[in-house]
């Protein structure tokens, strides 16, 4: 049982993860404060919100601190979500920068990766197209949530994650079977870099990107957040490199050095010239 | 879009027919690969895409994808198997065999969906 939060406290927690993960939640969204949380009270063997909230206000911060993040910021994913974003990657994107860069590896950059379902997405395309390539290009998986990142480099998932969304061809061909799970093989897992990065804080030791995928991320920050981490971005890409937001995302009122341009069924942005 | 579910438990059928119908399909069901052949034959049509169970009483999933790659009146017909069988043996049977996806069970509506989206048929309505 998780009762709801009295406005004071749900202020109090939205204040924290703001501060703490530059997450954005309003009075609208306490249905996901509930949601996300009620395993993290079962798991600290709490009845309440208010329980947790005490343990919260705590200092230093503690794994609890860092678990409730992780809950906030665990983001809904599967294989190939949305499907045309990847159509275009594989017909109009990769084959544009293959040529370009005369078959030299790519490094693609997965910002919030989750789970891993994306950057995998990606990297079967990639191996699938171009397996040469493939093989010397680097996907770096970024995330806030450290227990998201250890999944995503042990590649191992359930059958219902791969059930969603991945063709039963590319399963037989990238996975193994573990017991009641399916890891996906070596030759995926080694193009994968993953690291813990707060998207918010300033970054650095990340390589000229030549495609990001920052898709259904920006809604967690405000305006100011969004600017800052898009021109962050964009200073981290090469002059030619494609960036992918989500379905509902735009660039508009937030980086006009960004040109917004259509391949295939996705809208996707390259840097203006 | 037109859907053909094969299954024998009746309760699964009506799973995964609702969650079809929801999606805007028209939904036909039969409770066994025998039964499917002979009301595809009856009906003379060609569903867009075929949900098979594997394991079922008089003719199994397996058997009837079989019969409907060998009759190219069904050529158009999308195949989806959807089994609790899910050792990669079988899997790779029944691609080899003509599936054009495979759905292990239990599965969410989402990944019902996400398997249509695959095959180009995600938009019934």
């Amino acid at each position: 049982m998780s009762p709801s939060l009295d406005p004071q406290e749900f202020a109090w927690l939205c204040t924290f993860l703001r501060n703490e993960s530059a997450i954005i939640i309003d009075e609208t969204k306490e249905y996901l404060v509930t949601t996300r949380l009620a395993p993290v009270l079962k798991e600290l063997g709490l009845k309440t919100l208010s329980e947790l909230l005490t343990q919260l206000k705590r200092r230093p911060l503690t794994a609890v601190h860092q678990r409730v993040i992780e809950a906030m910021t665990t983001n809904e994913t599967s294989f190939f979500r949305d499907l045309h974003p990847f159509d275009t990657l594989r017909n109009d994107i990769l084959p544009e920068l293959v040529k370009k860069r005369g078959g030299a590896g790519l490094n693609i950059w997965c910002a919030a990766s989750s789970t891993g379902q994306e950057p995998y997405t990606i990297a079967m395309v990639l191996r699938e197209a171009f397996p040469d390539v493939a093989a010397r290009s680097k996907i770096l998986c970024t995330d806030i949530n450290n227990t998201v990142l250890e999944r995503t480099k042990q590649g191992l998932y359930t059958q219902l994650e791969v059930n969603r969304g991945l063709p039963a061809p590319l399963l037989l061909k990238y996975f193994d079977r573990k017991g009641q799970e399916w890891q996906v093989k070596e030759e995926l897992r080694r193009m994968i870099d993953a690291r813990v990065m707060n998207l918010a804080i300033p970054w650095s030791g990340v390589a000229m990107m030549d495609i990001v995928f920052i898709r259904n991320v920006l809604i967690y920050f405000d305006i100011e957040t969004k600017r800052s981490i898009i021109g962050r971005i964009r200073k981290n890409m090469a002059l030619d490199g494609f960036l992918f937001l989500g379905g509902a995302e735009s660039l508009l009122n937030i980086d006009s050095d960004f040109a917004r341009t259509m391949a295939g069924k996705s809208t996707l942005y390259k840097r203006a010239a | 879009m037109r859907a053909l579910v094969v299954d024998d438990s009746r309760a699964i059928r009506s799973v995964i027919s609702r969650m079809l119908r929801e999606m805007g399909y028209s939904v036909t069901e039969a409770g066994n690969g025998r039964e499917a052949l002979d009301q595809l034959a009856a009906t003379g049509g060609c569903p867009d895409v075929a949900l098979l169970d594997w394991n079922m009483p008089v003719m199994d999933g397996f058997t009837l994808l079989g019969e409907l790659r060998k009759d190219p009146s069904y050529a158009s017909m999308r195949i989806m198997m959807v089994t609790t069988e899910t050792e990669i043996d079988r899997m790779q049977a029944a691609l080899a065999a003509g599936a054009d996806e495979y759905l292990m069970k239990p599965f969410t509506p989402d990944a019902l969906r996400d398997k249509l989206g695959i095959l180009g048929l995600s938009q019934a309505a």
